[in-house]
């Protein structure tokens, strides 16, 4: 018996989610790497939605300009224009945003609705000035007369605009890029597409990892709701056991690994890699100076015994990260390199950070490791140290200070300290 | 020359500055965890806290007075790379 194929996506018809709602989207079959970091192995979707009440249509974002023809061919086939009484955009990326300006001419009696963070991007994606818009925040309704829709303010989810829209009488969840993946396939509906997982998993790590402590937020809003889908806006709709998202979602933001460092204790990672073993022996004194200090967990590592990625999972839970280099032809090494930009998946917001290294002729490279994790929004408290070839026993002592320094800063343990500003 | 002492809360570091110095020309060099991203006064990134001295600080441009309310930031917070010190001051990572 031939199977019976479950084509959602067909032609330019409008997809039926649930009694009130349809996709309107556009299917992106050939995109291969979405906003340069990410790849795709079957292209994407820009997932739009219309609702349908009583008093009116809203529209719940639209798709990438390119694809506005098919968009608007799909909204005509369940709505005229003028029955649009609201639209939102739950995220302004162009992906999302592509056709609002030519919709909003269709639809000039329309009213706009997006977060209040989302008015610091608008001119830079809409290219508008003279946009009307309102901004709403979490549990703002907008009614449109049996079908309420209700906002949740969901911010950095990945951009600062971002916010999610509650269909209270469908328990549809319109999440954004939250719970999305780059998954193209014209049978749409979780229950039917493709293995979309690996999709799913690389979305979640890429896109909202470094989010994580706003994806936690965003779960205390989301995981009271009664969910009976989640449409987000790239990737299968998710009507099949939607709550398993949204559990997956609170397990990937937990932590990983069971950690053994106690919870009053702060974490310090010192990595190194040494050429002649001199940047190794500042290492190891720092590490010893460190290791005085209570309450703080020094790890030591020699960066040329790993590879990057299982560093970056330990990064993203350390309180504290100190990097050791050599200087090679006026740089710092390229491991040291590696290992520093790779670090984009995770946040490292106010760790704290200093270096260290030993060097032959100028040094430069603790500086500039140095200025790369001050663009990293580290903090640096320490100013770094530096010894030129082999650490005297004295040079040695100073990094044994350096080590209790940074562990003191670490647990807030700072000397009052009055400077005059010619001395900077 | 007139000066103020601007005092990192989080760190523990009194500077003393002439007046009309902004927050981020001394931040970086006493090591304080207040943290920049664009740099002028348009992401929102270095929010900081008034911990003391609120008025001895420059009066918000309108540029920064729209960052502010986009970042709902509540009444004692400015953007660090603004904020020039008049008198003392005291001032700690948002």
């Amino acid at each position: 018996m031939n199977k019976q194929i479950i084509e959602a996506v067909n032609g330019n018809q409008a997809v039926p989610v649930s009694d009130s709602v349809h996709w309107i989207g556009a299917l992106d079959p050939t995109l291969r790497t979405f906003d340069i970091i990410l790849k795709t192995a079957n292209g994407t979707s820009y997932n739009s939605y219309l609702v349908r009440g009583s008093e009116g249509v809203a529209v719940i974002d639209t798709v990438k300009e390119q694809f506005s023809d098919t968009f608007f061919a799909r909204l005509e086939s369940i709505a005229s224009y003028d029955e649009i009484k609201v639209i939102v955009l739950n995220h302004l990326e162009p992906d999302h945003s592509g056709a609002l300006p030519e919709l909003m001419r269709r639809a000039p009696q329309a009213q706009l609705y997006i977060s209040q963070r989302a008015q610091s991007m608008l001119k830079a994606l809409l290219n508008q000035n003279d946009f009307q818009f309102k901004t709403v925040n979490t549990n703002d309704t907008v009614s449109l007369g049996d079908r309420t829709l209700r906002f949740l303010h969901t911010p950095y989810l990945h951009w600062p605009d971002t916010q999610c829209t509650y269909l209270e009488e469908d328990k549809v969840l319109f999440s954004a890029d939250v719970f999305g993946c780059h998954f193209c396939d014209n049978r749409l509906f979780n229950d039917h597409v493709g293995d979309f997982r690996f999709s799913f998993e690389y979305y979640y790590a890429h896109i909202m990892r470094p989010f994580k402590e706003y994806v936690l937020k965003a779960l205390a809003l989301i995981e009271p709701l009664e969910l009976a889908s989640i449409a987000p806006a790239h990737g299968p709709v998710l009507r099949d056991r939607p709550l398993d998202y949204v559990k997956r979602y609170r397990e990937l933001s937990t932590s990983r690994l069971h950690s053994e460092v106690k919870d009053q204790e702060k974490s310090l990672l010192i990595f190194y890699i040494s050429s002649y073993g001199n940047t190794a022996r500042m290492a190891e004194a720092i590490y010893a100076g460190a290791g005085e200090i209570e309450d703080v967990r020094v790890s030591l590592f020699d960066l040329e015994g790993s590879e990057v990625s299982p560093f970056v999972d330990l990064i993203e839970e350390a309180d504290g990260l100190v990097f050791g280099t050599p200087t090679i032809n006026g740089d710092a090494v390229k491991p040291v390199w590696d290992l520093l930009s790779s670090l984009a998946v995770v946040s490292t917001r106010g760790k704290h950070g200093a270096a260290f290294g030993s060097f032959g002729w100028s040094g430069e490279a603790v500086r500039m490791v140095e200025d790369r994790m001050r663009g990293l929004k580290m903090q640096l408290s320490v100013p770094g140290i530096r010894v030129k070839l082999i650490p005297t026993d004295e040079e040695l002592g100073l990094c044994e200070e350096f080590g209790r320094n940074i562990a003191n800063a670490l647990v807030g343990r700072f000397e009052q300290k009055n400077i005059e500003i010619e001395s900077l | 020359m007139a000066k103020a002492k601007l005092t990192f809360k989080d760190i523990n570091v009194t500077v003393t500055v002439p007046i009309g110095v902004r927050v981020i020309e001394i931040s970086d060099k006493v090591g304080s965890g207040i943290v920049y991203g664009c740099r002028e006064g348009d992401c929102g990134t270095c929010l900081m806290k008034v911990e003391d001295g609120w008025e001895n600080l420059s009066t918000p441009s309108v540029v920064e007075d729209k960052v502010l309310r986009e970042h709902a930031a509540g009444k004692h917070f400015r953007l660090a790379c603004q904020a020039q010190v008049l008198g003392d001051v005291t001032v700690s990572p948002a």
